[in-house]
């Protein structure tokens, strides 16, 4: 995963609440195997008309917004759908950061597994970067994930929060799954060793033959 | 650790029982006892294992089945799509090549991954559950903490059997009292999101409890979890009781004996003690509960069946009062209009949160003896094969073909746009699906989501309607 230290990038304003995952990216481009090539999708319901063709009226279609590495919204980003396919679309369009008041859970978290920094603000801090947003590329923003600090253009610093397990997986660029098994292989197996687990039965083999789920929810 | 004495919630006590270790700051490292994988959201985790050499190492807490990408029509017949071919195709040399226990697409044991594993008896009380979807939220009508996560989190699952987590805020959802004939738990849940809104559980988990909620049978209770998410929590439960036990005993892959009655001890403990703390309370009185029907593009976009459309200038805060108006204009809707009478082109029954057997009997009691309205496209999509077969085996299949309905294979189908089930533009649906986003059935497609009960009254008369009207007094009692 690329880590994620400090930008400096335009912003594209989309100011809608509730920005749902299969807006970001509709299921129909979810057939993919991979995690890449998905950029060309972001947003399709409301970038291309039926044809294909591009909406000038989106924002990502306006020149000023076509490298946009910041993208800001109202609130409760990322709801609906788990599909990681959601930051990975991001990413692929250039997306690094992405600020709202509030985000939905599971999409907040699929943001850091791909190295891409969600920020929360208040609502009338967006209000004031989505303004700034709409100076285009004339007004830049940086976000330093170090100090925790994005500068607006006229050089105003807003300072923001962040998870500090989080921020460093970002700044170093962290393996998860590898960090897991290099610090807590001993305390998984002891956890797996607890008597107290010896009901949990396996998923390989049945304990009675497949039957038929019959009348009332019992089976035949 | 918390102390023993401090009363806790049944996710406390869940979530206490699967800590491996808590770090300075806080986050806990979280064992998963089960994992369910579908072949959208899992390719690029098993690649990425492949990558860095590595097993699953728990095969045998793992199953996975195909849902999403799959076509409902003939199975005789391969997949179609290329893309979707080998999509499946890729999840079967996956589960092969790691070991993983899977239902091929042609059993009859296929069917969505959130009905297959209650019902194959893989989901149970007191486990925690995860799967590459955020409809997992279903499972926790076991009492079970079961949630959706993203494809580098089902790595991290298939790699390590662990997650890390964030403890959970805890709120109480109650519905006390009994619900009006004709009213499900779909109706139930939709007036919660209604209520509280999609982001009105964010941050939390939230315990379904109350006298209306301890009626629920199990296909109830799942249909209430399933929709956790569209209330924006990171799961939903229901405490294990006495139907969770009789439901779950017997099935495959459940404790078997005496496993099982060690297992139920464990499981009676599962309740939330008397005076745990709730960050958030909500309670709703069964007896005001309506049919329900959304009306717009976000679940909480509910409506009595009896009620009228919102209008924009009712709204003090422009922003909301915009959001309605482009909502209307994506609807195709007058504002202030009654929504009772609103013509469908489509009616889709099935989905993970409304295609069990339960489901089925409740819309095929509506619909015997009468037709689908004409010009009307009206499927229904079992949960399963042993849905359809158990269907089949009732005879209800024959009261859908004789209405005019669609007897189809199982899947997720029309609930997501991605298969070859889709709405075109410009088409409605009343749908027992879960999610009414813009595009969600197909690109432009206009959703309303309803009860099973209410689709299908929605089929007879080619409007969205009050079911009731058409359920005979003992019918309509029987509806759940």
């Amino acid at each position: 995963m690329e880590k994620f230290t400090r930008l400096t990038s335009v912003a594209a304003a989309l100011p809608q609440e509730n920005v749902d995952t299969d807006q970001i990216i509709p299921a129909r481009f979810l057939k993919t195997i991979q995690r890449t090539g998905l950029g060309k999708h972001l947003f399709a319901g409301q970038r291309y008309d039926a044809k294909g063709n591009e909406n000038p009226d989106f924002v990502l279609n306006k020149p000023a917004y076509r490298k946009a590495g910041i993208l800001i919204t109202l609130d409760n980003l990322g709801c609906g759908s788990s599909r990681e396919h959601a930051p990975w679309a991001l990413l692929d369009f250039g997306i690094r950061c992405v600020i709202a008041p509030s985000f939905a859970d599971i999409f907040y978290n699929n943001c850091f597994k791909n190295g891409i920094l969600p920020i929360r603000l208040s609502r009338e801090q967006c209000l004031a970067l989505m303004d700034d947003a709409s100076h285009g590329e004339n007004a830049r923003l940086t976000v330093d994930l170090e100090k925790q600090e994005i500068h607006r253009p006229d050089g105003e610093v807003i300072s923001f929060e962040m998870d500090p397990f989080r921020r460093q997986v970002l700044l170093e660029g962290l393996d998860d799954v590898a960090q897991t098994l290099k610090n807590h292989e001993q305390s998984i197996r002891e956890f797996e060793a607890r008597p107290s687990r010896a009901w949990i039965p396996s998923t390989k083999q049945a304990g009675r033959p497949q039957s038929v789920i019959g009348a009332k929810g019992e089976q035949a | 650790m918390q102390n023993p004495v401090t009363p806790r919630t049944l996710y406390d006590k869940i979530w206490d029982d699967h800590v491996v270790k808590t770090l300075e700051d806080g986050t806990s490292l979280l064992y998963i006892d089960r994992h369910l994988l579908h072949e959208v959201t899992s390719p690029q985790a098993f690649e990425s294992l492949r990558a860095a050499g590595r097993p699953v190492r728990r095969p045998d807490a793992t199953m996975a089945v195909a849902d999403h990408n799959v076509p409902t029509s003939d199975r005789s017949q391969p997949v179609e799509d290329p893309q979707s071919r080998l999509q499946i195709e890729t999840l079967e040399a996956n589960v092969k090549e790691f070991g993983v226990p899977y239902f091929p697409l042609r059993s009859r044991q296929q069917g969505i991954v959130h009905v297959v594993g209650p019902e194959q008896g893989v989901s149970l009380p007191g486990m925690t559950i995860v799967c590459g979807d955020s409809h997992t939220s279903t499972h926790g009508a076991f009492g079970s903490l079961a949630f959706g996560i993203g494809t580098s989190e089902v790595e991290h699952v298939l790699a390590t059997q662990t997650l890390l987590q964030k403890r959970s805020k805890n709120m109480r959802v109650r519905v006390e009292g009994d619900v009006a004939p004709g009213v499900t738990a779909k109706d139930i849940m939709l007036s919660i999101i209604g209520r509280i809104g999609t982001a009105g559980g964010t941050g939390h988990v939230i315990e379904f409890a109350g006298s209306a909620i301890r009626k629920l049978d199990m296909a109830g209770r799942m249909t209430l979890c399933n929709m956790s998410i569209e209330a924006g929590a990171r799961a939903g439960m229901v405490a294990p009781d006495e139907t969770t036990f009789n439901y779950v005993k017997g099935r495959p892959f459940a404790p078997q004996g005496e496993a099982f009655e060690q297992a139920v001890a464990y499981w009676k403990t599962l309740t939330t003690d008397e005076g745990a703390h709730f960050d958030e309370e909500v309670v709703l009185d069964a007896a005001e509960i309506s049919p329900s029907v959304t009306w717009g593009t976000s679940p909480e976009d509910v409506l009595p069946i009896t009620g009228t459309v919102p209008r924009p200038e009712d709204f003090a805060d422009p922003a909301k009062a915009e959001r309605i108006r482009r909502t209307l204009a994506y609807m195709g809707l007058e504002a202030g209009q009654k929504i009772a009478g609103t013509p469908v082109d489509v009616v889709f029954i099935g989905s993970c949160t409304n295609s069990r057997i339960e489901d089925l009997r409740a819309a095929a009691a509506v619909l015997k003896g009468r037709k689908v309205a004409e010009g009307v496209r009206a499927m229904v999509v079992p949960g399963s094969g042993l849905v359809r077969y158990a269907a089949e085996e009732e005879g209800l299949d024959k009261i859908f073909r004789d209405a005019g309905f669609e007897w189809r294979e199982a899947g997720c189908s029309m609930c997501l746009g991605m298969n070859p089930d889709k709405l075109s533009a410009g088409q409605r649906s009343a749908s027992t699906s879960n999610r009414n986003f813009e595009g969600r059935q197909g690109p432009d497609g206009r959703t309303h989501l309803c009860s099973p009960t209410m689709a299908a009254a929605a089929a007879v008369t080619g409007t969205l309607c009050d079911a009731r009207d058409l359920l005979e007094p003992t019918m309509a009692e029987g509806a759940a």
